[in-house]
């Protein structure tokens, strides 16, 4: 047997009252790639990543993390996990932090380690409450790698952040992908899909409306850019520039 | 493995409690102050014996609060956060997650004991048998149990900005109709028949009967509690798969 997918998603169906979130969506994470989600605020992203960790159950399809069921947690003990709504105990230390989501892993990174490659090491000592928005952030990150996962599931991670703390979080993502490992990273944001997507796939109301590198999916396009092609895909007149 | 997880976690939350956010203090102190103020600042007629009727009475508040405070308030806080979440999408036991609250919930109650203890012993003059003071303080201590169960239902069920108000609203009528504040010989008739229907009941007559008072059968109080615990179980597992199908859970 083929050693299964990190992530799968089939046929995922979604609906929150009479809002459809997810409608039949298929989507693979192969081993070793970085597959960007990408799409516009409500196209269902949130609800993609949250029903492939197990913590919405879908109405209709099946997900899986490297051939298991997400809804159990030894299933997850291979995948590593940054929310959108990272509300962390402001009172704990970041170490502190760190020593526990370790706990919880088979074979974690050294902590000193998580704390070198999340770029946290300075701010090891200091409470939660007191980091800045960057540094929270940060420590999100380290949480998600701590486990030395081969999948990590990130959830537009540099959402908020100035320019400087994006780009550390950008490096902290490309490192741990070369050690062959995958990513799945939902995003709204073009320059982030276009830096850390081996594969790029554009979401739309719920389905996947196209997917390949950004240079497959300019040349498909009738557009002459990655931003016209994202745009034109996602049914979005390219007048709207600020997709959000 | 699983036993490695459940003492980091325990040990975080211990963590959590010792660095005490000032709202939370009142929870560990108030079941104190109230019993200085109604035990032994307020003229009593028996004075001795009311010192140490009210060490019970007060004791299971005390207990009573630690656990829905700790639960019903934490978790829903947790909840609101989005810190839950980041747990539940990583491979944390779930187990572990309650093993951990509970702990956290009987350090509470015991420190209300331990602070109530000593000022009754010593400001009180509340003279106990070793054996009473020791199962009086078992009784506070595990007496949390049932209400950890219901402060999770409380916990799991409420909106996270009304969690305390919703505690307290469960918390204060409960104690006091179950004759927590004033002995229940003094309550109305009506109240007096309804208490028995309360958890907070059974465990007031525990705590009672610790301290030489208190009536009904040990195991009937114990049974009723039991079927406490297992209605907050069963109402915080349907709220987990209600939760499944929201986006914020």
């Amino acid at each position: 047997m083929n050693d299964p997918l990190p992530a799968r998603l089939a046929g995922i169906s979604k609906s929150y009252g009479s809002t459809a979130a997810l409608d039949a969506l298929d989507l693979d994470v192969r081993p070793g790639e970085t597959l960007a989600l990408l799409g516009p605020n409500g196209a269902g992203k949130t609800t993609a990543l949250r029903v492939l960790l197990g913590l919405i159950k879908p109405d209709a399809g099946t997900a899986t993390l490297f051939g298991a069921d997400p809804r159990r947690y030894q299933s997850r003990r291979r995948a590593g996990a940054m929310l959108q709504t990272g509300g962390v105990p402001p009172t704990a230390t970041v170490r502190e932090l760190i020593e526990l989501f370790s706990t919880y892993y088979p074979q974690p990174l050294a902590v000193a380690e998580s704390l070198e490659r999340a770029g946290v090491a300075a701010i090891a000592n200091r409470r939660f409450g007191d980091l800045s928005g960057g540094q929270q952030q940060r420590t999100l990150f380290a949480l998600a790698i701590c486990g030395n996962p081969h999948l990590l599931v990130l959830d537009e991670p540099t959402n908020n952040l100035d320019i400087e703390a994006r780009r550390l979080l950008w490096q902290a993502i490309k490192t741990f992908v070369a050690g062959g490992r995958s990513v799945l990273i939902a995003t709204h944001d073009l320059t982030e899909a276009e830096r850390l997507g081996d594969r790029v796939a554009v979401l739309r109301a719920g389905r996947i409306v196209d997917d390949g590198s950004v240079s497959e999916l300019i040349a498909r396009s009738a557009a002459p850019t990655f931003e016209g092609a994202v745009l034109a895909l996602a049914g979005l007149a390219p007048e709207l520039e600020e997709v959000a | 493995m699983i036993a490695h997880i459940y003492a980091a976690e325990a040990r975080a939350e211990l963590t959590k409690l010792i660095r005490l956010p000032a709202y939370a203090i009142p929870t560990l102190v108030f079941p104190v102050a109230f019993y200085i103020f109604f035990g032994l600042v307020m003229p009593q007629p028996n004075g001795p014996e009311a010192a140490r009727y009210l060490l019970g009475s007060f004791g299971a508040f005390g207990t009573i609060g630690a656990a829905l405070f700790g639960f019903g308030v934490g978790i829903a806080m947790e909840r609101g956060q989005g810190w839950l979440a980041v747990k539940r999408a990583s491979p944390m036991p779930p187990s572990a997650y309650v093993v951990a609250k509970v702990c956290g919930s009987l350090v509470a109650a015991g420190i209300t004991a331990t602070l109530l203890f000593a000022v009754a012993a010593f400001a009180g003059h509340v003279t106990l048998q070793a054996a009473q003071w020791a199962s009086l303080a078992a009784i506070l201590i595990f007496g949390a149990l049932p209400f950890c169960a219901i402060g999770l239902a409380i916990g799991m069920l409420v909106r996270p900005n009304s969690a305390a108000a919703v505690v307290n609203l469960v918390y204060l009528p409960l104690s006091f109709c179950a004759g927590l504040w004033v002995p229940i010989s003094q309550l109305p008739h009506g109240l007096r028949s309804f208490a028995p229907f309360l958890p907070t009941y059974h465990l007031g007559q525990m705590a009672l009967g610790a301290v030489g008072f208190g009536g009904g059968s040990f195991l009937g109080h114990v049974a009723a509690l039991a079927g406490w615990t297992f209605a907050g179980l069963a109402v915080a597992v349907w709220t987990l798969s209600r939760d499944e199908g929201r986006l914020y859970g």
